[in-house]
């Protein structure tokens, strides 16, 4: 009888229903179909002991994973693009880097990432796949962890194929003040590289550029650069990267918190050829164009020679130049100066960035 | 890696802006026609390098900001209708009408895109045959044979789910009102490069007689635009008033005969409201009889409600070049790019968004 019983308990069929080609209600429901898809899907792409651990939560140790005598710095963001897959990325490397990126630039090491996923009813799993081991690429190349997670599945129609929230802990160093309050007079602005591509790369893939382009979006994990850079210059003051809004309007942020100026030469920023023609064609402007793999840096002026020779022997700062200078005046204000010697004001991006008519 | 300006832009554009300070013995007013001059000259500071005596006025050059509010107001009801999927170039979208604007409209629900040319509209409704798709045709002569290439399409096809909301204007008329007005300083017009390259430039020459008011055709590179200057402040000292092709290797005279041709096969001039100026007669494109089908404001027969612009805003003063934006009560406090009330602080070719952007500082 026992024998029997035991015989039952293992009892399973031997033609099990489990493949899906698209994410059902069910994947959200916490039963088999949420157990499959954590198995077969988010813990063989991205797992690693402290995911596997399958509680509720992660725990993580004061003096094992994480080390003492440290600040701890958390940032999070929500990642929604359309369409989710463009030249150059897509939505899961882009949910990645975001969040790395974002504790990067307090001059912390990322370390941990949590993930949450928001899937429309009916998404296919072949992108959802493709999704997650770009996740695990770009989570591999920042020396990421991912280590607690979530799906939810909506109605159809109740959200846009797939939403990824992440949030990433790292830590820095107490003596570090990096901050955007912490711009001094007479510190230098770099830029890590030319902007807009990944606007433009983004516009593309909608199919609102009207022609074909090569421009990839630089979205990229910027944490190995930075490590780099403030392992020679610990005197930095202050690193941001200008996503959403762009180059302008972190540089505002920056005026704003610091109560300085900052002056910025036109012809020193560098902008690719193609996307500088793209921008021109569409009455975009390049200054405003969002960018995921770029960093803004400002440093008191006597490192500012050898801090931009060691963004350029980086991959990802090529094409880093000094872009301007922070002065006492006008505070809180952006000013650019024109090849023409003319200066002009640089405000924050007002709503949505739109094309002019002409 | 692309510099903004090429150095040999930079010397041209110096070198002609040295002549023109050598040049000027009076003051002198000069209008630029379209918004993207304004915007060029805002964006390189050329108003800077100009000697004092040389006033630049912001015309009413945006087509964006001429646009009546009944005009809005019509499009954001039919961009209402269950159904519809309303078009627009980008920075219509922010316009305010008197119950909000496209943006507000898209929160609500409504089927509001940005298109790059009315042909995407075009296509868009023969990819939704169940919808019916509006384009919100808006700008001066230079958009127009795109729109009528547009709608001749349309009729090959047979579509029978495409329609514009007409409110393009034209450029003479609004010349003609400026000068007419008793209000009126301007001195000499820089004419748009762009418009011309459609029109030519014959049009304004009974135009530069009749009110001795010299003009030059300009681009919209600096160095463009400071010929431009250069060939009105000439004109102006030596007494002449003509017109003068500074941007000949996209204008000519006559300008292009099968876009004209084009545009007068589908559209005819109409009497069109020019928000914060008026009435201009023969100033608008309707469309010709036989394509009224094509007209959504036909289509959609919509009863407006009492229209009300803003109390405080001095758009119309702007837009004829009587005030500065800066002279505004609420320009730059309660009045912003990211809350406009009214239309040229909405375009970046709108005078007082150019001015907000540009010359806060100041």
């Amino acid at each position: 009888m026992e024998e029997s019983l035991s015989n039952l308990q293992n009892f399973s069929c031997p033609m099990p229903i489990s493949h899906h080609e698209t994410v059902l209600i069910g994947h959200g429901s916490g039963g088999t179909l949420t157990h499959d898809l954590i198995r077969n899907l988010f813990q063989k792409q991205l797992g690693n002991p402290i995911l596997n651990q399958g509680n509720d939560a992660a725990l993580l140790k004061l003096g094992q994973e994480i080390p003492e005598g440290m600040d701890l710095v958390v940032s999070t963001d929500a990642h929604i693009v359309s369409p989710l897959f463009f030249n150059g990325g897509d939505i899961g490397r882009l949910s990645i880097c975001g969040t790395v990126n974002d504790v990067a630039m307090l001059g912390a090491l990322p370390k941990f990432l949590t993930a949450t996923f928001i899937m429309e009813e009916g998404f296919p799993l072949t992108d959802l796949e493709r999704i997650v081991s770009s996740m695990a690429e770009a989570a591999k190349e920042a020396g990421v962890q991912i280590i607690a997670a979530d799906t939810k599945v909506t109605e159809k129609g109740k959200s846009d194929k797939i939403f990824i929230s992440t949030t990433g802990i790292g830590w820095r160093k107490k003596d570090l003040q990096i901050s955007g309050q912490n711009a001094k007079p007479g510190d230098l602005v770099i830029l890590s590289g030319s902007i807009g591509n990944h606007g433009i790369a983004v516009a593309e893939a909608r199919g609102n550029l009207g022609f074909k382009s090569e421009i990839k979006s630089d979205v990229a994990p910027l944490n190995g650069m930075i490590a780099e850079l403030l392992k020679n210059f610990p005197e930095v003051h202050v690193l941001r990267d200008p996503t959403r809004g762009g180059l302008a309007t972190s540089l505002v942020e920056i005026t704003c918190q610091s109560q300085l100026g900052i002056i910025l030469e036109e012809n020193a920023i560098p902008v690719d050829q193609d996307v500088r023609s793209a921008c021109d064609l569409l009455g975009l402007d390049p200054l405003y164009m969002a960018n995921e793999g770029k960093l803004i840096l400002i440093l008191p002026q006597e490192f500012a020679k050898a801090a931009l020779s060691c963004l350029q022997n980086h991959p990802y700062g090529i094409n880093a130049a000094i872009i301007g200078r922070v002065e006492e005046k006008p505070a809180g204000q952006l000013l650019l100066k024109t090849p023409l010697g003319t200066s002009r004001h640089l405000d924050m991006l007002a709503g949505e960035m739109l094309p002019r008519i002409c | 890696m692309a510099n903004k300006l090429n150095p040999e832009s930079v010397r041209q554009t110096k070198a002609l802006m040295d002549e023109i300070r050598r040049i000027t013995t009076k003051p002198w007013n000069i209008m630029e026609i379209c918004g993207g001059q304004t915007h060029s000259i805002m964006e390189y500071g050329l108003d800077q390098l100009l000697p004092e005596q040389i006033n630049l006025i912001h015309g009413p050059g945006c087509p964006v900001c001429v646009t009546s509010l009944e005009l809005v107001e019509r499009a954001l009801q039919i961009a209402a209708q269950p159904g519809v999927i309303f078009t627009s170039f980008g920075d219509m979208l922010r316009v305010p009408g008197s119950t909000g604007d496209l943006f507000s409209a898209r929160a609500q629900g409504a089927d509001v895109r940005v298109v790059y040319s009315p042909m995407d509209a075009l296509k868009l409704a023969q990819a939704n045959p169940q919808n019916q798709v509006v384009f919100f045709a808006v700008g001066f002569e230079t958009t127009v044979p795109a729109i009528a290439a547009s709608i001749l399409h349309a009729q090959k096809l047979g579509l029978d789910n495409f329609s514009i909301l007409p409110a393009n204007v034209l450029v003479p008329p609004a010349m003609h009102a400026i000068l007419q007005s008793p209000d009126n300083r301007v001195n000499a017009f820089l004419a748009a490069g762009h418009v011309c390259a459609i029109m030519g430039y014959h049009e304004y020459e009974p135009i530069a007689q009749k009110y001795r008011t010299p003009m030059a055709i300009t681009g919209f590179d600096p160095a463009d635009l400071a010929l431009g200057i250069l060939l009105c402040v000439r004109q102006l000292e030596e007494g002449r008033a003509e017109v003068e092709n500074g941007y000949p290797r996209y204008v000519s005279h006559e300008g292009n005969k099968t876009a004209q041709a084009m545009m007068a096969k589908v559209f005819k001039a109409v009497d069109r409201q020019w928000r914060g100026i008026g009435l201009i007669p023969k100033s608008g494109l309707g469309l010709r009889d036989e394509f009224q089908a094509f007209d959504a404001s036909i289509r959609f027969d919509i009863e407006l409600a009492q229209l009300q612009e803003s109390e405080l805003c001095i758009a119309g003063q702007v837009l004829r070049g009587l005030s500065k934006p800066s002279q505004c009560p609420a320009f730059g406090t309660i009045c912003t790019p990211s809350n406009p009330l009214g239309a040229p602080m909405v375009s970046g070719e709108g005078a007082c968004a150019a001015t907000y952007r540009y010359h806060k500082v100041n």
